[in-house]
């Protein structure tokens, strides 16, 4: 895939071979920087010491089996585990730089600046029109015009030409990937500074998954993405970079828990990834 | 028959491998539980028009609706049955005041905001709640809640709406249904939001909704058709009460929807009457059964009207 390089690796082709070379792994300008990023649900230890950053106007993907924490992982980043009362985080998550666990952080205003998109495209029973206004509506941003807002945040979701004349229509009534490229159009209506995708695909047809990977490709100029995938195709399609998680028995213990195993560019994971349990899964050795 | 063809392979049959007997038995048993209640509501309805009718011999339907006084037990009888509808009405209306803001509100606390352990404690406590005998709760209108407001009736706001009470007053009745049905509407309305399915929540967490905001605009319209099956569940148990009223309202058939008025409500008309020493066949009797049939139909008429708004506003999720 060497394509992919050049259509969206952040760091120019000289830094491959210069010192920058092993710094190239991180982004230079992270929205995110989570240290020793634990979640627990109750007693289980879901997740143990991920440390992550993800580049701004960079897609980020999160790969690993099932179970590994990819969901737990991307959850954290907007505060959206707060909905599950056993749910519990340790270490701190800083978004430019702020800890968006601190103590007087409102995870409210966290959800308006960090959207996501969900795996089953979940919209509201209401109209398509209300569905975009939603977010702009209840968080009281100042929208000049709600009419254009909707129009640009359905193009912006590359969804606007099949919908223009059906605004008022019931969102129910569109097909699996147009519900899902409605969420992202709801998503990105309150202009957010980062979309947070878990397996946003993974209902979807081939078809309508391509559309959406064509789109992740376009809302990347404006926007940072962070996309849980366990389709290693997609991961290797879209991202600039790739987070490798797994899941390991605790040396203490012995008890499962997810744990990132290698980040870096995507290309550099897929086609020479450091770590040996990496590409046993990429390359489909994984039991 | 056409199944068992030569080039079919051998052994190979698509036919039923047995007879099933338990499963029909069983479906047989369904059919006829089924049967029966349509069976016995028929008969409620025959049992309750055939006096009825006998009634709307002695006096017209117009007569019904039309006479201004209801005196049935008198000696020159004569049958409003305004004054007990509007009698049911009032009581009705301030129950409704009370119960379906407190029940709607208690439901949206339970859901939304109670952690898990308070809703484990609070839910099976309603139910509890739903089961006391009405009896307990015209006891307590009579024995706690009356008083009160009486000792207290200048103290408060229903001071400025008019004299103090008798020992029997609407708002008595009122409150005290009110209290009855709040945790039917509460528990129905909060089975209703719980059924939401959790992907609509996130996605409205997601875009930074407040607690409120989920409730108000995503919980609430889409359990709207089970909230409003819990009022009319509530509001259907509150006309229908009878020992409440009985005791707390009284036995006068005033036209009023004043605070601190007796009334008369169907129910404790029919309760009162058919319990008293009424002579079998007189027109007392028969109106009994007017009454019981005009109460029929409200009830009918209610839920026919919650159908329609249900019909009219509910959002379908999928
Ligand atoms: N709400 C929850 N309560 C308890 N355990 C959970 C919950 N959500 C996820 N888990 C557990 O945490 C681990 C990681 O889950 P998740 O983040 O969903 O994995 P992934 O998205 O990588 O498949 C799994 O073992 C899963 O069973
Ligand atoms: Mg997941």
């Amino acid at each position: 895939m060497p394509d992919l390089t050049e259509r969206h690796s952040p760091v120019p082709e000289t830094h491959h071979t210069t010192r920058d070379d092993a710094m190239a792994a991180l982004p230079r300008d992270p929205v995110f920087v989570t240290d020793k990023l634990n979640v627990y649900y109750g007693d289980f230890h879901a997740v143990t010491d991920v440390d992550l950053s993800f580049g701004k106007n960079e897609i980020t993907a999160l790969i690993g089996p099932s179970g590994c924490g990819k969901s737990t992982v991307l959850r954290c980043l907007n505060r959206m585990n707060d909905l599950i009362p056993t749910a519990r985080v340790a270490g701190t998550v800083s978004y430019h730089g702020l800890d968006i666990y601190g103590e007087r952080v409102d995870p409210i205003e966290v959800r308006r600046r960090i959207g996501m998109v969900f795996q089953k495209p979940n919209p509201f029973p209401k109209s398509i029109y209300d569905n975009v206004a939603y977010g702009p509506r209840v968080t009281g941003m100042k929208v000049e015009n709600m009419d254009d807002l909707v129009e640009s945040a359905l193009t912006g979701a590359a969804l606007w030409d099949e919908v223009k004349d059906k605004l008022k229509q019931n969102a129910n009534g569109l097909s699996g990937g147009q519900q899902q490229r409605l969420c992202i159009a709801r998503a990105i209506a309150t202009m957010p500074d980062v979309v947070l995708m878990d397996e946003p695909c993974s209902a979807l047809d081939p078809i309508a998954t391509l559309k959406i990977e064509e789109l992740m490709a376009e809302l990347r100029n404006n926007y940072t993405i962070i996309i849980v995938t366990h389709n290693m195709q997609q991961a290797a399609r879209v991202s600039d970079r790739t987070a490798f998680f797994s899941v390991q028995q605790k040396s203490e213990t012995g008890d499962r828990t997810g744990a990132l195993v290698e980040y870096d560019l995507t290309t550099k994971i897929f086609e020479s990834p450091a770590d040996r349990r990496t590409e046993d899964y990429i390359s489909g050795r994984f039991g | 028959m056409a199944s068992s063809t030569a080039d079919s392979p051998a052994g190979l049959s698509l036919e039923p491998q047995s007879r099933r007997v338990g499963e029909k038995a069983i479906v047989a048993w369904l059919f006829l539980a089924a049967l029966a209640a349509v069976l016995i509501t028929i008969a409620i309805v025959v049992a309750l028009l055939e006096p009825a009718a006998e009634f709307f011999r002695f006096v017209s339907v117009t007569e019904f609706f039309s006479t201004a006084r209801w005196t049935p037990t008198q000696a020159d009888p004569e049958f409003g049955v305004l004054r007990l509808l509007a009698g049911t009405g009032a009581a009705v209306l301030y129950s409704c005041i009370i119960a379906l803001p407190a029940g709607l509100g208690a439901a949206i606390y339970m859901n939304e905001y109670a952690s898990f352990r308070v809703r484990q404690v609070l839910k099976p406590l309603l139910e509890i709640l739903e089961g006391i005998p009405t009896v307990v709760y015209g006891f307590f209108a009579v024995a706690f809640v009356a008083p009160l407001m009486k000792d207290n009736w200048w103290t408060w706001l229903p001071g400025q709406l008019g004299e103090e009470p008798g020992t029997q007053f609407i708002l008595a009745a009122g409150v005290v249904l009110g209290i009855m049905i709040i945790p039917t509407v509460a528990s129905v309305s909060q089975d209703a939001m719980a059924a939401i399915p959790r992907g609509l929540r996130e996605a409205a967490y997601g875009l930074g909704s407040t607690r409120m905001q989920v409730a108000t605009r995503v919980v609430v319209p889409g359990a709207l058709s089970g909230i409003v099956a819990s009022f009319v569940l509530g509001l259907s148990r509150a006309i229908g009460e009878t020992i409440v009223v009985l005791l707390a309202a009284g036995a006068m058939a005033n036209l009023s929807i004043l605070p601190n008025d007796p009334v008369f409500t169907m129910t404790a008309f029919i309760g009162r009457t058919s319990t008293g020493e009424i002579a079998y066949g007189t027109t007392t009797y028969y109106s009994i059964f007017a009454v019981g049939a005009l109460l029929f139909v409200v009830t009918l008429v209610v839920n026919l009207i919650s159908i329609a708004l249900v019909r009219k506003f509910r959002e379908v999720y999928e």
